[in-house]
């Protein structure tokens, strides 16, 4: 009985913290894109206009949900939810400290890319569903980009599974004790920091969306919270990547002197910064740009990078 | 690569910048005198209206916002019986400034006149009028001008000789 108290208030726990989080970031990267661009960002409702994220959710729950009469019904719904639901999912193998994880899952990292890879449904039948010709290119996009680097984002994880010997999250955090991966894998975490940022069309990356040529790509129909979904769910993607890099290649929660979960969510947020410092400094590629660099540069290193951390363990 | 490493540092540096925001409400921009907002009429040194009612600036007004009435005073000067500016139409142009002869009409460096009700946005001449001349200190219209009017005779003026009789012989 206990123990399902305390599974049940991990389970609500982590995903009422990772809700959080991504409303959070919303004000996050709107005050630190200020700061970048020296200006200040939102500061006036409440401190340091924190209650902004309120009274965004305040406006986006109140707005009209459209939906419009050409559109396919039940899979122009279901898209936002499932752009949500496989972020939350993935959550649920991510350990935050040695105790506090959903499931200590035996493939922890191996559902983390078939639930990315699940992701990409999201776009592709919010695109489909909305029957409109921008929709439909950004959905067209997002398919291609994300397909083709969800290749090299599993390839360059492999060297960090082949020195840890397990695909279980947990078990790779305690093989970094020694040292994080981040150095014996630069390559790989390189690749996948790349990746990651296509995964999750992030800027410079966000051709799905690509405001100024597809109005807003696979999300120009939705309006009220089913786009809010789709918002937050983009920020819920940033926020399991980051935390992603931190356990796969940045030690997770180990650190000296503070406690493990502050380690972590340090780790974490020092990527999110970067993700947002990443949409305040660089342009927009043009399409087969994206894809050849993914295709002539990130998939060969990534090659590289398994062919020569193979070669090295044999050796060893 | 590099190129886009260099960017991102570039960017970075930004957090120690100074933020070229003015926080409005509070902190207040340094404004040029010679900034074109609320209209106002302005004074003689003496304390008399200058304005003389020519309507020049009423033609000069490209939407039409400025509307006044002529009339005159026992010295038969010239004065606005009611001078209106509709502000909710005027687009601070400074064309009326340009247009007036006697400097009554000018713009000053105030523009925080937001109202609630559109109708409190037009101005009569008591809210236009005020007791200062301005930003030209000096001028006063009668004092310059070279007609004859009640109270000025030709001659009087600053700078002005008094009329010479064109077929007198004397020097």
């Amino acid at each position: 009985m206990k123990e399902i108290i305390i599974s049940l208030l991990t389970v609500f726990g982590v995903l009422i913290a990772a809700t959080t989080i991504a409303a959070g970031l919303i004000w996050l990267e709107r005050r630190l894109l200020g700061l970048w661009q020296d200006r200040y960002g939102p500061n006036r409702v409440g401190p340091f206009g924190l209650l902004q994220v309120l009274a965004d959710m305040i406006k986006i729950f109140t707005k009209e949900d459209w939906i419009p009469p050409f559109a396919d019904k039940p899979v122009f719904i279901i898209a936002p939810a499932v752009s949500m639901f496989t972020v939350l999912m993935t959550f649920a193998v991510i350990p935050f400290t040695r105790a506090v994880h959903v499931v200590d899952m035996n493939i922890g990292l191996l559902f983390f890319l078939g639930m990315s890879s699940l992701g990409v449904y999201s776009v592709t039948l919010a695109g489909w569903a909305s029957d409109s010709k921008y929709s439909l290119l950004g959905g067209l996009r997002a398919a291609a980009q994300m397909l083709s680097y969800e290749v090299y984002m599993g390839l360059s994880l492999m060297g960090v599974v082949m020195l840890s010997g397990s695909f279980n999250l947990r078990e790779i955090v305690e093989a970094q004790k020694g040292l994080w991966f981040c150095i014996p894998q630069f390559l790989g975490f390189a690749v996948f920091l790349i990746a990651g940022v296509a995964e999750t069309h992030r800027l410079p990356f966000d051709l799905p969306e690509a405001e100024s040529e597809l109005v807003a790509g696979f999300h120009s129909e939705y309006s009220g919270m089913k786009f809010g979904m789709f918002f937050v769910g983009e920020y819920l993607g940033i926020t399991l990547i980051s935390a992603m890099i931190a356990t796969l290649f940045f030690g997770g929660w180990l650190g000296p002197v503070l406690p493990p979960i502050i380690w972590f969510l340090i780790k974490m947020f020092v990527f999110i910064c970067f993700f947002i410092l990443l949409r305040a400094a660089l342009p927009r590629p043009r399409y087969d740009q994206l894809m050849s660099y993914g295709w002539k540069v990130l998939f060969p290193l990534s090659l590289l990078n398994l062919v020569v951390t193979g070669g090295i363990l044999l050796a060893r | 690569m590099i190129s886009l490493l260099r960017t991102l540092w570039t960017v970075l540096r930004h957090t120690f910048r100074k933020r070229a925001t003015i926080l409005y409400p509070e902190e207040k921009p340094s404004i040029p005198p010679r900034w074109r907002g609320r209209i106002i009429l302005s004074r003689d040194p003496d304390g008399a209206e200058r304005c003389v009612a020519c309507y020049l600036c009423a033609v000069a007004c490209p939407v039409d916002c400025i509307s006044l009435q002529a009339t005159e005073d026992e010295h038969g000067r010239r004065y606005p019986e009611f001078f209106r500016i509709n502000f909710s139409r005027c687009i601070f142009c400074g064309f009326c400034e340009e247009a007036c002869p006697t400097y009554a009409i000018q713009l000053t460096p105030d523009f925080e006149m937001c109202e609630y009700n559109r109708q409190n946005l037009v101005y009569e001449k008591e809210d236009l009028l005020i007791s200062g001349p301005g930003k030209y200190h000096d001028y006063d219209f009668y004092r310059v001008a070279g007609l004859a009017i009640g109270g000025k005779d030709k001659g009087q003026a600053e700078n002005e000789e008094t009329p010479v009789d064109v077929r007198g012989l004397m020097p």
